[in-house]
């Protein structure tokens, strides 16, 4: 079943105009009736909470109110709602696209990808034993770059049944466990994607349902640090991060925000074939992260003793 | 005048309503903060009892839920009450924010007072 990963997170707010600022200090490109694009396409959706058009909100109150998956063809369109109509509702709406719910409540929606191919470079490194990837004369910082999100990445949901959760993603619609945290969760990949995962999701109690937090990847770990500076400076409030995980390798750095969840900026995740063999460990600390930084004031520790005047 | 106390600010850039965050050790975040109701002043750590060690607002300064009636964990939607700091909503229930002892000169000016 060639689903390719998240097109589109739909939220449902109460202060609009804060979200709407939010994604676009984020990097994202304003592109009308709520939709905040990464560079391939991918979005974020911002809705008012009563909004008539949106799914009915989880019992917990979280405001992600529809996760809207990019598949690769009409066909799969048509495999996925003959699936779930065994059992759910499956509704056809008006832009072709179907929407569901999966066993936990989330709302889900299948839509002929919108998510175009990016041609652009990785962030190139230089290293001494490996042919230059940046050649020379050619400058790797630049204290004016604004990097943008690439790509939508993965959304994390708080589960009630972390079990039953994943057997619906696993049997119904083909996705695959990478690896996984004993008792929290697997993190789930796709048929039509090579990411280490677009889905983790976390064992909590019911009243935490909903999204614990998504993420854009970035075009390497410089545009995540340099993001994420540039985030700081204008006000908004680091929860934890820069660093790297493990699991998956993604480099991380995670902000809160107003959409009641967190938002990650990431970049340089594992791609993964149907022949990688699912990992599982305990989570905790040593095993969510290789090395953890935390973001301070720039300062310049030169010459004779700081000036006291 | 307390001269081994912090500095934070003086009463008249809190309006009533409002909240602030100080990190009053430099510390690159902040660490604390005060919200203003009428006349009194409640501080806080920035600090999340659900899960310790996690700031609370979403951008510098925002703690208040939209009607500024609760102070509010944007991690996960703790709802904390202003007056006690008691958690009546969200993953922490019942549990209570570390609250910061404040000192009001005379003059207006707000000093924290060591723990």
């Amino acid at each position: 079943m060639n689903i390719i990963g998240p097109d589109a997170l739909v939220f449902g707010v109460d202060n609009i105009k804060e979200c709407e600022q939010y994604l676009q200090d984020y990097g994202l490109e304003a592109a009308g009736d709520g939709s905040f694009k990464a560079l391939d396409g991918t979005s974020i959706i911002v809705k008012a909470k009563d909004d008539s058009s949106l799914p009915e909100a989880l019992t917990s109150g979280n405001m992600l109110r529809k996760t809207i998956y990019g598949v690769a063809d009409q066909a799969t369109l048509d495999t996925i709602a003959e699936n779930l109509s065994q059992d759910r509702d499956v509704k056809t709406l008006s832009d072709g696209s179907i929407e569901s719910k999966d066993d936990m409540g989330f709302a889900l929606g299948f839509q002929i990808t919108v998510r175009h191919s990016l041609s652009m470079p990785a962030e190139a490194v230089n290293a001494p034993g490996a042919p230059p990837q940046r050649p020379v004369n050619v400058i790797a910082a630049d204290p004016d770059g604004a990097p943008k999100p690439r790509s939508l990445s993965h959304v994390v949901y708080f589960v009630p049944d972390v079990a039953r959760a994943e057997a619906f993603y696993v049997e119904r619609l083909g996705f695959r466990c990478t690896d996984r945290f004993t008792d929290v969760g697997p993190f789930l990949r796709p048929a039509g994607t090579d990411d280490h995962h677009t889905l983790f999701m976390i064992q909590t109690p019911p009243f935490l349902q909903g999204c614990e937090h998504f993420t854009f990847h970035m075009g390497g770990p410089n545009e995540v640090m340099q993001a994420g500076t540039r985030f700081v400076e204008k006000g908004y409030e680091s929860f934890w991060g820069p660093g790297r995980h493990i699991y998956g390798s993604n480099w991380f750095w995670y902000f809160n925000s107003p959409f009641g969840c967190h938002v990650e900026y990431d970049a340089d995740m594992d791609l993964h074939d149907d022949t990688w063999v699912e990992r599982e460990a305990p989570s905790n600390a040593d095993t969510s992260q290789i090395f953890l930084f935390q973001h301070r004031d720039k300062w310049f520790p030169s010459g004779g003793p700081p000036d006291k005047s | 005048m307390p001269d081994k106390l912090l500095r934070l600010c003086h009463l008249d850039d809190l309006p009533t309503g409002s909240a602030r965050g100080f990190d009053p050790y430099a510390t690159g975040q902040d660490t604390m903060f005060i919200v203003r109701q009428a006349q009194s002043l409640r501080a806080y750590q920035n600090n999340c009892p659900h899960w310790p060690g996690s700031p609370m607002a979403w951008r510098k300064d925002a703690y208040l839920s939209p009607d500024g009636k609760h102070i509010v964990c944007s991690g996960h939607g703790a709802h904390f009450e202003i007056e006690s700091g008691k958690c009546d909503s969200g993953p922490c229930l019942g549990q209570f924010l570390k609250p910061m002892n404040l000192q009001i000169e005379q003059d207006g000016n707000v000093y924290l007072l060591p723990e």
